[in-house]
């Protein structure tokens, strides 16, 4: 008979050991309900992903495959909080840029040699490798790791990277400035170990199923480019034992109705629901359709350089084009996906985030309207001198859907004539990049679950701040933020300036949208960010 | 016709060559690059990748470069997406199954559309001839991305007999729908071409003669009027089997076949250089190669053409 144990990390340092019920056989050992005889899930993938390779892997796809197949340092729970990976935890100086952590020592690669503290090294040295020129180098230097910047560009040798292996099982990491959120960061997918044997031998071509060599609870078995991906359970994990799904099939399927119709045919367990379609669903579904927050969000951005509109140069012009977008109509009539209404630039979902007070969302929607009104004929607006603009977005049917609606409630409250526009995604990206626009369509999911995810967006010297909005205290903010023991007041204020200069109009926060077989145990539907880890998962008997 | 046939192979190679460039030239100037993302990379990020595949280059010294490794060693180049797979790979990957679901359709949009098209021309103004038109005008006004998502909602969620999509090595479950999907229009067009030819063959003075000689029907259809009546077909034909041998793009996506019209079209979105270089070539070659064969076909079934 086997022990259930289940290591968890409560807080910042505490780990505590939970020993759970005796594992019987057919049923949960936590939950005791009864396990399917076959533990295999099948999900709809919405595109080839474009690696497994934990350092060069750039989307979502290829990310939740990578976490199954490798284990980083720190792992989320079902709610997002961080327990331990490979590391079983760690400390930090009192100026928090040094971190250690201290790696388990029956972790084991699928070969069955063990994790080491310099598999870590590697892994961590080959992100910021300009050889390997990684799409996601910038991630080390976003986790502030000593040298990281310098090395990406070429100014400094690897080696100087501050990532050390004091011994096989103790990492020592040094921070070019302290980051309180760290660890947090150690569960994404660049950080995980890496095979250096392997990947010396065989290239490039290391990832294939018939090279790779992982440390995760997966093994990747098989692989058809733009059909399927097929992971299995790896014996060499250190916590195989307590895994219960045996295997996980991603099946490519591009177009989301087709992928519903054969969720609704019984050949997947998991799909998403197309926008507009959860209402019906999950009338003749309510087991099955399911919806809960996301950690992204849905805006409008304003230009505000030199050479956008006029217009958009005047705060009031740019808060009554704001107060006029009704989102309950956006979020019930047009998204109708659950998603939340939003007024804050950071998901209410995001962790540590209290959504401030901000005026708007206390108002009605007449009374918003009214003051919309009121605003824009101050600024000088009005029948006689109607408010025009080109608003773009990317070429999707959702987004167009969005923009269309929002037109007409300026259009019918305020007299406002904007020209739509769209354009095909990378000539999108490009023209947004490069302030060609007037009002653009913008949305961004948070890297790690903390606000300055988004809020960094509207720092003056933001790489991804395309509207250009710039306020000194803003920047001030963020960059106290930064190192404060608790943020959350100064992201507050940050949320009122924002709504107070409206730099940009949020729409909506996303929400996850699935149909989701009443077989699948266990999904994290509390972790915003949808970091799921299969070996989490189970199957229940019909 | 040995001679002709070498010729129009030689012609071939320029042709291919300034597709080449024409392509690669619209492909750079198009906005946006491989590496254009929703997160821009910061420059120094950039400047690695640029340098690693040669991005940093002018552009003159990149197509030479890519023209080098194609001739010199057949390799063209890699995916800037798929960063474990090469355009060599992605090619030999995707292009037996597209060629697999791409000839049953050619095929079975041929026999059907020709069978039709004849027996509606034989039996003009008959009930045959009102379904045989009947049904060609429907199938044509069923292309692919209709025929697809009707195909999965009556057959995988209502009849349940067949899989939804997927390859699986290209057994016959997995490739009925792709196939009829593909066929349909084509197999509506050729149904039309065949019949309207067929009854202007018909309507001719050869074959009166043969007629008035005494020839059973069978033979005058068979042996005099078949072969003047494929030769608009052949035409028409010749495209559409580069098409449909090249893959389709919905059939792909409906189906999730795993074919090259994916990875053509996903090649152009994510601006992915050597891959939809790689398709574009293969696809100018088969062009050519069929052009060819059809101008062949037509000396075979009108004697009067002689190269």
């Amino acid at each position: 008979m086997n022990k259930y144990i289940r290591t968890s990390l409560a807080g910042l340092m505490t780990s505590t050991m939970i020993t759970g019920a005796a594992f019987a056989a057919g049923t949960h050992p936590e939950t005791g309900e009864a396990l399917a005889e076959d533990q295999t899930f099948i999900y709809r993938l919405g595109d080839e992903h474009s690696s497994v390779d934990p350092q060069v892997v750039e989307d979502t796809y290829g990310a939740e495959i990578t976490r199954d197949l490798f284990e980083g340092l720190m792992n989320q729970d079902e709610d997002g909080n961080l327990v331990p990976g490979v590391a079983t935890g760690y400390t930090t100086n009192d100026t928090k840029d040094v971190y250690t952590f201290t790696l388990r020592d029956n972790a084991k690669w699928s070969n069955g040699d063990p994790v080491t503290a310099g598999d870590f090294v590697y892994a961590w040295k080959r992100a910021v490798d300009p050889e390997l020129s990684s799409p996601y180098a910038w991630f080390m230097e976003l986790m502030s790791i000593e040298n990281a910047a310098e090395i990406i560009a070429g100014e400094k040798p690897i080696d100087e990277l501050g990532v050390k292996a004091i011994d096989d099982h103790t990492l020592e990491v040094t921070l070019s400035a302290p980051l309180p959120y760290f660890p947090q960061m150690t569960t994404h997918s660049t950080t995980f170990p890496a095979p250096q044997k392997v990947i010396e031998e065989h290239g490039d071509a290391w990832t294939r199923p018939e090279n790779i060599v992982s440390n995760g609870a997966y093994i990747l078995t098989e692989h058809v480019p733009q059909e399927r991906s097929v992971r299995e359970r790896n014996e060499m994990y250190w916590d195989n034992e307590n895994t219960i799904l045996d295997k996980v099939v991603a099946l490519i399927i591009n177009d989301e109705n087709v992928a519903l119709t054969r969720y609704l045919a019984g050949e997947l367990d998991r799909t998403e629901v197309p926008a507009g379609q959860f209402p019906r669903l999950s009338q003749e579904h309510p087991d099955e359709a399911i919806s809960f927050p996301r950690l992204c969000n849905y805006y409008y951005t304003f230009n505000l350089t030199e050479d956008g509109p006029e217009a958009f140069k005047d705060p009031n012009v740019r808060q009554a084009l704001s107060l006029a977008v009704d989102r309950a109509i956006i979020t019930e009539k047009v998204m109708a996906g659950g998603q939340p209404q939003a007024y804050t630039f950071a998901p209410e979902a995001t962790a540590g985030f209290t959504v401030p007070e901000v005026e708007m969302a206390s108002m009605t929607q007449a009374e918003r309207d009214e003051l919309a009104k009121e605003l824009l004929a101050g600024a000088g607006y009005g029948p006689d001198n109607p408010l025009s603009f080109e608003m773009v977005y990317n070429t999707n049917e959702d987004h167009k859907k969005v923009a269309v609606a929002v037109s007409q409630m300026w259009k019918q409250k305020l007299g406002v004539n904007v020209e739509l526009a769209n354009m095909e995604w990378k000539v999108f990206l490009e023209e947004r990049g490069n302030q060609n626009f007037e009002l653009a369509r913008g949305a961004w999911c948070g890297d790690y679950n903390e606000a300055s995810t988004f809020l960094d967006l509207l720092q003056s010297d933001s790489g991804y701040n395309d509207g250009k909005f710039s306020n000194a205290r803003v920047d001030e903010l963020l960059a106290q933020a930064k190192t404060a023991d608790d943020p959350a007041p100064l992201y507050t204020e940050v949320e009122r300036i924002i709504a107070q200069e409206t730099p940009v109009i949020p729409i909506y926060h996303y929400a996850g949208v699935y149909m989701m077989d009443t077989d699948v145990g266990n999904w994290p539907i509390n972790n915003v960010e949808q970091n799921w880890y299969s070996k989490n998962l189970y199957k229940l008997a019909d | 016709m040995l001679a002709y046939s070498l010729r129009r192979l030689l012609v071939a190679i320029p042709t291919i060559l300034l597709l080449i460039v024409a392509c690669f030239f619209l492909m750079h100037f198009a906005p946006g690059g491989p590496f254009t993302s929703e997160r821009p990379l910061p420059p120094a990020v950039l400047a690695n990748i640029e340098a690693r595949y040669g991005l940093d280059q002018p552009l003159w010294k990149q197509l030479w470069d890519y023209l080098y490794n194609i001739v010199v060693h057949f390799d063209f180049g890699p995916s800037f997406k798929f960063k474990d797979r090469d355009v060599n790979d992605i090619i030999a990957q995707g292009f037996p199954i597209s060629l697999t679901y791409g000839s049953l359709s050619f095929l079975v949009a041929t026999s059907v559309g020709v069978g039709l098209g004849i027996a509606a021309a034989i039996k003009h103004n008959s009930w045959i001839d009102y379904f045989a038109v009947g049904l060609g005008i429907a199938a044509q006004a069923l292309p692919n991305f209709i025929m697809g998502p009707i195909l999965i909602l009556t057959f995988t969620l209502w009849l349940g007999w067949l899989p939804g999509g997927g390859w699986n090595g290209g057994q016959w479950p997995y490739l009925i729908m792709p196939v009829i999907a593909l066929a349909t229009s084509y197999m509506g067009s050729i149904a039309r071409i065949t019949r309207s030819s067929m009854l202007e063959v018909l309507n001719s003075n050869f074959i009166r003669t043969a007629r008035a000689k005494g020839l059973p029907t069978r033979t005058v259809i068979w042996r005099h009027a078949l072969k003047p009546t494929l030769l608009p077909v052949v035409s028409y034909l010749g495209p559409v089997f580069v098409y449909v041998l090249t893959g389709s793009v919905f059939v792909d996506i409906y189906f999730s076949t795993g074919g090259l019209g994916q990875a053509y079209v996903g090649s152009a979105l994510s601006r992915d250089y050597a891959v939809l270089l790689g398709v574009t070539i293969l696809y100018g070659a088969l062009t050519v190669v069929v052009n060819l064969l059809t101008d062949l076909a037509y000396a075979w079934f009108d004697p009067k053409i002689r190269y």
